[in-house]
C-alpha cells in the first residue's frame, strides 16, 4: 500500500530528498575530510618535523646539551633562522624574508622539495648557493642562476622551494624562506647583537632508541636552560590540534546544514502529508486504523529518507574529494582522499532516522483525521497537537541529534555545547522572527500602496510559514554573515589603527653606530622619522625575592613559564607616547640619583599575568649587570597602534650605556619611493630589516580569504538547505496563493501587479530573515570579539549591507521563480473552484 | 436600448490528450444595458463556461463576444484584466474573499487595483449599504456565510461596473439568507443601473430576471423551463 500510494506523488518528495541529501552530504563530507586529514597527520608525522627531535632556542645549543642528544642520534643538523632583508640583484627588488642557514642533512624525513630537484642538495655543498621560495621568485621575476644578496654576501639561486617539511603555502607567504649554507652565515654580517635569531638543532635518532623516553628524560633539563624540545608526537599533536579547530568549525556548519535539512524534511513531509488527508479520510471510512495509515506514510518516509541519505553520501564523497584541493594552501602535506566507510554508514543511519523522526512530527497529525473529512467541502488542515506523543518525538529528536554530534565530535560536553549553541540560535531566531512579524503587522503605515500592503498581508495568510521561514533564512544568514564578520574582526584586530598619518614602515635591528647615518638617509628620501626607539635586551631573574627555581617550588605563587624564560626587549624614555596611558601609580620619566629606588612602568596585562602589584621588586639581568627595579606604575597600551610598545618601560638615566639596538618608524606613501628607499637601506645597512606593514596586511587578508573560502564552500550547504525549506514553504501555501492571485486576476489585476505583490511579499520575508540573521551574527561576532579577541568589533557597513541585499534579493528571486505557475493560472478556475 | 453584451456564433472546444470536447456551440444572444439575465441549465450544460467567456476569463474557439462595444477576442491577457477591472463586477458561489484582508480592505481591492487614491470612503459606503458598516474591520473568517457574500456584493459594486456576473450567488447559503442576498443584489443593481448576469439552478430566481438564457448540452435551448 505504501508503495502504491507513493506512485503518483513521488515527485513531491523531491524537496524532502534534497533536504536530507544536502544535510547528510555536508556531514559525510566533513567527517571524511577530517578523518583523511588526521590519518595523513599520523602517516606524515615524521615528515612534519623532518627529524625525530628538534631543539629550539634564542641562543645556540650548548655543547653539553647537544651531546645529551647527539649520543642517541645518527645524524644532526643545525639551522639558524631570522628575519632579514634580501635584495634580488637583477631586479634590484628588496623583500623581508626568513633566512635559514642550514648545516647538515636535514630533513631526515620528507624533503625540501625544489625545482630543479637537485637544488636542495646542491645549495649546501657547492659554495655560495641559495634556495628561494617559489612564489617569491615568481613575484620578483627571479630566475635560477640569478643572484640574491643576503646581508653582505651574494648567493646564486640554485633552486626554487616548493615545499618545506611541516610548512604550508600560507605559512610561506607570510614569511617566504631563503635557505643559505651555514658556512657563509657569519660572512653575511647579519648576526648582530639584538637580532631576533632562532637556533634549531635537528636530531635523527638511532631507530633502536625510544624517542618518547628520550624526550621525557631530556625535557626538564633542556627547558630549564630555556630551550624548546619538539618530537614527532608533539608535532603531531600541534598539527592535529590546529586542524581539529578548523574541522570543528566546519563540523558546526555541517551540523547547521543538517539541522536546516531537518527543518526541510519536517516542512516537506508536512506538505506531503497534508495532501494525503483526503486519502487517509477515505481509507479510514473503509475501516483502516489511524496507526496503519501512519505506517503507510512512515514506510514511504523511511524509503525516501534512505534514498536521500544515499544521495547525501554521494555528495559527501564528492565534497571530501574536493575539500583537500581547496584547502591545500594551508595544509602542509598532500591529502590522498580515501572513502571513510564509517562516515557513510553513519550518514545512512542519520538520514533514515532523522527522516522518520521528523516525519513522525507531521504524521502523528493523521491520528486526528476524521473519516468525516470525506464529506466535508474544503481543504482540511493537518493539526499537530502538543500532546504526549508529540513531546516524546521531540525528545527523541534532541537525543538523536545529541548522539549524532557526539559521534562526530567524540566529546560529550562539546557535543552538548554544539547542540545547545545551534538550538539557542534557532530559539533566538524564532523569537526574533515572532517579534519582527508582530512589529511589522502593528507598525507598518496603512497609507502604503496596495501592492506593498497586499504583499505584507500575504505574510499573515492562513497556514502561513512566515515565522519558520524567517528563522530558516535567518540561520543561513547568520552563518554566512559570521564568516564575513569574523574576517572583518580578524582584519580589524590586526589592521593599523590611527589617523591617515599612521606609520607604515618599521626598520629594526639598527645598530647604535648606524643610527645617525640611517636618519640622514631617511631624510634624504623626504621621509619623516616618526619614532626612533632604543631597545635593550634583558632577562628577568627575580620577582619579589623569588628566582625561577624558588618560584617553581613555591606553590603559593603562579608565574607563567615565560616570565623567567623570555628575553625582554625594553626601552627607556622620559615621557609616555600617545598609545599608552598610566592607569595606576605614578610615572617617573627620569632617574637622577643612583641611591634612590628605580621605579619602572609595566603594562596592565603583564602585571595581571604575573599577579604584580605596585611597589613589587623585579631584578633584571642586563647582559651581565643586575638592575633592581620597583613597579611604579601600570600602563594601558593600545597594542594595535603602529608604535613600538613595551611590556616594561624604564626611565632615562639608567640604560643609556647598555648594549642596545634601535628601531625607526616612518611612513612611505609611494610604492616607488618605498622600493628605492628599501634598496638604499639594504645596500648601505644589510643587517637592517624593514617591515612593510601594508604588505603584511595584504598578505594576511589573502590568507584569511583562503581559509574563508573553505568555510564559505561548506556554508553553501546550510544556505542550500535553507532555500529548500523556503521552497517547501512556498509550495505549502501554493493553494492559498493561487486562490488569491486568480481572484485578483479575475477582478482586474494585471500580471505586473501580481508580480509586484509577490515580489513585495518575498522582499519583506527576505528582509526580515536577513535582518534577524545579521542581528544574531553581529551579536555573536561582538561576543566573540569581546571574550576571545578582547577587542570591540565594529560591523563593516558595506558587508552588512551587501549580505542584507544578497539574502533579500535571493529570497525574492527564488520566490518569483517558484511563483511562475501561480501567476500563470487561468482566472476561469475561480469559477470552477479547481484550486 | 443599446446592447451591452453581444454573443455571436460562439463555440468553445477543449482539447485534452488529442481529443476535442466541444462544450458550447453556436451560441447567439444579446443583453440590453440595465437588464437582468439568468443563465440556466442542467449540470454540465456549459453555464459556467459561458459566463467565463462573457466575462473575459477565457477565450472563445469560434465566434465573437462584444462587451460594451469592445470585442474581447482581440484583447491580450492584461487588456482583459483591465477591462474586467473597469467594466465588470463578480459575485461567486463560494464568496472568494481574500482571507488576509479585512472586509473593508476586500471591498477596496478593485479600486486600489485601478489606482484610486482614496478608496476607503466609497468602500465604507458600500459596506454600510449592505448592512456591514460595523463589521468593516472583521476578517472573512470572522463573518458568517451570508455576511461574506454581502462583502462580496459590496466588492463587486465597488468599481461601479456596467455589468455584474454572479455565479450561483446563493448556492452556498441557506434559503432565508439566500433570499436576502438575492434581494440585495437586485436592489443595488437597480440603484446603480448595472446589467446583471446570473448563473443559477434556482428557477425562482431566474424568473425574477428580464431575460433567461437556457442551455442544454452546450447549445441554446428554447423550451419550457
Amino acid at each position: 500500500m505504501a508503495w502504491r500510494d507513493s506512485r503518483k506523488s513521488r515527485g513531491k518528495l523531491i524537496l524532502f530528498i534534497a533536504s536530507i541529501s544536502l544535510g547528510i552530504g555536508a556531514l559525510v563530507g566533513i567527517t571524511s575530510f577530517r578523518e583523511n586529514l588526521m590519518r595523513e597527520v599520523d602517516i606524515q608525522a615524521k615528515n612534519l618535523l623532518g627529524a625525530d627531535l628538534s631543539v629550539d632556542g634564542k641562543s645556540p645549543l650548548p655543547d653539553s646539551l647537544f651531546h645529551e642528544f647527539a649520543k642517541l642520534s645518527n645524524a644532526e643538523s643545525r639551522e639558524v633562522s631570522f628575519a632579514s632583508m634580501v635584495l634580488f640583484e637583477r631586479s634590484q627588488a628588496t623583500r623581508l624574508v626568513e633566512v635559514r642557514a642550514l648545516e647538515g642533512e636535514y630533513p631526515y624525513y620528507g624533503e625540501i622539495e625544489t625545482l630543479p630537484i637537485s637544488g636542495s642538495k646542491d645549495f649546501r655543498t657547492t659554495g655560495q648557493k641559495a634556495l628561494v621560495d617559489e612564489k617569491l621568485m615568481l613575484q620578483f621575476d627571479v630566475m635560477i642562476g640569478d643572484s640574491v644578496q643576503v646581508g653582505k654576501m651574494s648567493f646564486e639561486v640554485v633552486g626554487k622551494i616548493q615545499r618545506i617539511p611541516g610548512q604550508s603555502d600560507v605559512g610561506n607567504s607570510v614569511a617566504p624562506v631563503v635557505y643559505i649554507p651555514m658556512a657563509f652565515l657569519e660572512e653575511t654580517g647579519l648576526l648582530q647583537k639584538g637580532s631576533r635569531i632562532n637556533y634549531t638543532t635537528y636530531f635523527q635518532l638511532d631507530p633502536a632508541i625510544d624517542t618518547t623516553d628520550v624526550y621525557a628524560q631530556s625535557r626538564d633539563i633542556v627547558e630549564a636552560a630555556g630551550f624548546d624540545v619538539d618530537n614527532v608526537e608533539d608535532r603531531k599533536k600541534q598539527t592535529g590540534r590546529a586542524f581539529r579547530d578548523l574541522s570543528s568549525f566546519l563540523e558546526l556548519i555541517a551540523f547547521a546544514a543538517l539541522l536546516l535539512g531537518c527543518l526541510g524534511v519536517s516542512s516537506s513531509i508536512y506538505v506531503y502529508i497534508k495532501g494525503k488527508i483526503q486519502i487517509v479520510a477515505v481509507l479510514r471510512c473503509m475501516g483502516m486504523q489511524a496507526r496503519h495509515a501512519i505506517n503507510i506514510y512512515l514506510i514511504q518516509v523511511g524509503i525516501f529518507g534512505f534514498i536521500g541519505a544515499v544521495m547525501g553520501c554521494l555528495i559527501g564523497v564528492a565534497i571530501h574529494l574536493f575539500l583537500p584541493e581547496i584547502a591545500k594552501s594551508f595544509i602542509p602535506f598532500e591529502i590522498n582522499p580515501t572513502i571513510y566507510w564509517p562516515a557513510i554508514a553513519a550518514g545512512l543511519v542519520i538520514g533514515v532516522v532523522i527522516s522518520i523522526l521528523f516525519g513522525l512530527l507531521s504524521l502523528i497529525g493523521l491520528r486526528k483525521v476524521s473519516p468525516l473529512a470525506t464529506l466535508r467541502f474544503g481543504f482540511e488542515s493537518l493539526k499537530i497537537q502538543l500532546d504526549r506523543p508529540f513531546f516524546l518525538i521531540i525528545f527523541s529528536i534532541l537525543f538523536f541529534l545529541y548522539l549524532s554530534m557526539y559521534w562526530q565530535l567524540k566529546d560529550p560536553l562539546n557535543a552538548l555545547i554544539y547542540l545547545l549553541i545551534l538550538l539557542a540560535s534557532l530559539v533566538l531566531l524564532y523569537g526574533l522572527a515572532v517579534a519582527l512579524n508582530w512589529l511589522m503587522k502593528r507598525l507598518l503605515p496603512i497609507k502604503m500602496g496596495f501592492v506593498w500592503r497586499q504583499g505584507i498581508s500575504n505574510l499573515y495568510r492562513p497556514n502561513n510559514q512566515t515565522v519558520i521561514l524567517i528563522t530558516t533564512l535567518g540561520l543561513s544568514t547568520t552563518f554566512l554573515a559570521m564568516l564575513f564578520f569574523m574576517q572583518d574582526l580578524l582584519v580589524q584586530r590586526v589592521s593599523i589603527s590611527g589617523e591617515n598619518e599612521r606609520p607604515n614602515t618599521i626598520l629594526f635591528d639598527i645598530q647604535t653606530d648606524q643610527k645617525e647615518a640611517l636618519k640622514v638617509l631617511t631624510e634624504e628620501y623626504d621621509l619623516p622619522v616618526l619614532q626612533e626607539v632604543p631597545i635593550v635586551t634583558m632577562r628577568l631573574i627575580e620577582i619579589n625575592g623569588l628566582n625561577k627555581e624558588m618560584a617553581e617550588e613555591d606553590t603559593t605563587v603562579h608565574f607563567p613559564n615565560w616570565a623567567f624564560n623570555r628575553e625582554y626587549r625594553i626601552t627607556y624614555r622620559d615621557t609616555l607616547i600617545d598609545s599608552e596611558s598610566i592607569i595606576e601609580g605614578r610615572w617617573q620619566g627620569q632617574y637622577n640619583d643612583s641611591k634612590d629606588s628605580l621605579y619602572i612602568s609595566v603594562s596592565k596585562g603583564y602585571a595581571e599575568n604575573l599577579h604584580l602589584n605596585l611597589g613589587d621588586k623585579l631584578i633584571f639581568n642586563v647582559q651581565g649587570a643586575l638592575i633592581t627595579t620597583y613597579i611604579g606604575s601600570f600602563r594601558d597600551i593600545d597594542w594595535r597602534r603602529i608604535q613600538t610598545n613595551f611590556l616594561v618601560l624604564f626611565p632615562t638615566g639608567v640604560l643609556e650605556k647598555a648594549p642596545q639596538f634601535h628601531v625607526l618608524i616612518t611612513r612611505i606613501d609611494k610604492n616607488k619611493v618605498s622600493a628605492r628607499y628599501q634598496q638604499a637601506v639594504v645596500r648601505q645597512f644589510p643587517n637592517i630589516s624593514i617591515i612593510d606593514l601594508e604588505l603584511i596586511l595584504k598578505t594576511l587578508e589573502e590568507l584569511l580569504g583562503k581559509i574563508a573560502f573553505v568555510i564559505q564552500f561548506m556554508s553553501v550547504f546550510s544556505i542550500g538547505t535553507g532555500l529548500i525549506v523556503m521552497i517547501s514553504a512556498i509550495i505549502l501555501s501554493k493553494f492559498q496563493r493561487m486562490r488569491e492571485n486568480v481572484l485578483l486576476r479575475t477582478i482586474g489585476a494585471s500580471k505586473a501587479q501580481l508580480w509586484k505583490i509577490i515580489s513585495a511579499e518575498y522582499f519583506f520575508l527576505g528582509a526580515l530573515g536577513a535582518f534577524a540573521g545579521l542581528f544574531l551574527a553581529i551579536i555573536f561576532t561582538s561576543l566573540l570579539g569581546y571574550f576571545v579577541f578582547e577587542f570591540t568589533y565594529v560591523p563593516n557597513g558595506v558587508h552588512v549591507g551587501s549580505i542584507f541585499l544578497l539574502v533579500t534579493m535571493m529570497t525574492v528571486l527564488i520566490g518569483l521563480l517558484n511563483s511562475r505557475s501561480i501567476v500563470r493560472q487561468s482566472p476561469l478556475q475561480i469559477l470552477r473552484s479547481e484550486i | 436600448m443599446p446592447y451591452i453584451l453581444t454573443v455571436a456564433d460562439l463555440s468553445k472546444t477543449y482539447v485534452s490528450n488529442n481529443e476535442a470536447l466541444t462544450v458550447l456551440s453556436n451560441i447567439d444572444f444579446s443583453i440590453k444595458k440595465g437588464d437582468s439575465v439568468a443563465i440556466i441549465g442542467p449540470s454540465g450544460s456549459g453555464k459556467t463556461t459561458l459566463l467565463g467567456l462573457c466575462a473575459g476569463l477565457d477565450r472563445v474557439t469560434e465566434g465573437t463576444i462584444t462587451l460594451n462595444d469592445i470585442v474581447l477576442n482581440t484583447l491580450s491577457e492584461d487588456q482583459l484584466a483591465q477591462m474586467r477591472n473597469q467594466h465588470i463586477g463578480f459575485v461567486f458561489q463560494n464568496f472568494q474573499l481574500i482571507p488576509t484582508l479585512t472586509a473593508l480592505e476586500n471591498v477596496m481591492v478593485p479600486l486600489e487595483l485601478r489606482g484610486t487614491k482614496n478608496a476607503t470612503g466609497p468602500a465604507i459606503n458600500l459596506l454600510e449599504r449592505v448592512g456591514l458598516g460595523d463589521r468593516k474591520n472583521h476578517y472573512p473568517t470572522q463573518l458568517s456565510g451570508g455576511e461574506q457574500q454581502r462583502v462580496a456584493i459590496a466588492r463587486a459594486f465597488s468599481n461601479n461596473p456596467e455589468i455584474l456576473f454572479a455565479d450561483e450567488p446563493t448556492g452556498n447559503l441557506d434559503a432565508e439568507t439566500g433570499t436576502y442576498i438575492e434581494e440585495l443584489l437586485f436592489e443595488i443593481n437597480r440603484e446603480k443601473g448595472t446589467t446583471l448576469v446570473i448563473v443559477t439552478h434556482d428557477l425562482d430566481l431566474a424568473k425574477k430576471t428580464d431575460q433567461i438564457v437556457q442551455l442544454k448540452g452546450g447549445k441554446l435551448f428554447q423550451g419550457e423551463i
